[in-house]
């Protein structure tokens, strides 16, 4: 386990491993988005309250869901690449924030075209959606701010700082439908206890939980290659690959 | 499979325009996010290897963007 993450720590290495990763994970990851979507568009029942609406929960919740994860993976790079000074962390951080600012801006555009039929009205300003909004402008405010600095080395500081002060958002996004008074609903799936929704809408919604999960690893890993094929374009070991290829 | 038609699907009793407009601004920008990285590294990858040539043919090496 040690030497694995000690690998993952070392650029021509990760290279390899995420090439053959992305090579296996890429068309799978399109599989389970294809079975996960058809059952719930077209095989699963429709909600006795919201009839067919209900639908867009199949991409609303595992969007939500893996934006909120890949907080976690940023700032945790974050924090590693304060400490420890891993170049490979700093790469991590910086790949993470466009996929989760993509993510989240998809929950809230899916969750408000949601709600119009719904509630009624396509947006408004109560705890979990204000929480999401300010998870959206944490993620492009890493962005940004990384593009803001001429100093690279400072720039990933900024941004690991950043994302470290913005977890305190985290707890609040989640606890916001139990804290406040809420239009929007608190969670159906329980990993305790029995669920609140019923197994021929759970099932196909896990499915699209972990076909989300998947496309995120993917696109962190893509991210991650065109990034290190640039920064990397002096060693030899690049080289090496460029020119066997 | 729920739906008695293709019509019933488009139309969703109703709820069509929304299911089907929340469907397509999400794959949209999925799609793009993934095409994204795949070209930059193509690029990237591409002109690594024209530099490596021109390193083998012995001329000078140009900088990125321009034109030579």
């Amino acid at each position: 386990m040690w030497t694995f993450i000690h690998k993952l720590g070392s650029p021509p290495w990760f290279f390899r491993f995420s090439g053959t990763l992305v090579r296996w994970l890429l068309p799978i990851t399109v599989i389970l988005l294809l079975v996960g979507s058809i059952w719930g568009l077209l095989v699963a029942p429709p909600d006795f309250r919201q009839g067919n609406s209900y639908r867009i929960i199949y991409i609303h919740v595992p969007a939500a869901v893996v934006a909120l994860a890949g907080y976690y993976v940023m700032a945790f790079a974050g924090a590693v690449s304060l400490i420890w000074r891993i170049k490979m962390a700093d790469v991590t951080m910086r790949a993470a924030a466009p996929v989760g600012a993509v993510l989240t801006a998809i929950a809230l555009v899916t969750g408000a075209i949601w709600g119009k039929p719904t509630w009624g009205t396509w947006w408004v300003w109560d705890a979990r959606i204000t929480s999401m909004l300010i998870l959206l402008f944490l993620y492009l405010g890493v962005v940004a701010l990384f593009e803001a600095y001429e100093n690279k080395t400072a720039a990933a500081r900024a941004c690991a700082v950043l994302s470290l002060v913005g977890m305190v958002n985290i707890p609040i996004i989640y606890k916001s439908v139990d804290w406040w008074y809420s239009l929007h609903q608190p969670a159906s799936i329980k990993f305790t206890g029995e669920s609140a929704i019923d197994s021929s809408m759970l099932y196909p919604l896990l499915l699209m939980i972990v076909a989300f999960y998947c496309l995120f690893v993917v696109t962190l890993l893509l991210n991650m290659r065109a990034e290190l094929v640039w920064s990397y374009r002096e060693s030899g070991w690049l080289r090496q690959l460029v020119g066997d290829s | 499979m729920y739906f008695e038609s293709l019509a019933a699907v488009w139309h969703m009793d109703g709820h069509g325009f929304y299911v089907w407009l929340a469907y397509t601004l999400t794959v949209l920008p999925l799609v793009i996010m993934v095409w994204l990285p795949l070209k930059r590294m193509r690029q990237h990858w591409r002109w690594l290897q024209a530099e490596q040539r021109r390193v083998a043919a012995g001329t000078e090496t140009p900088a990125m963007g321009s034109d030579v």
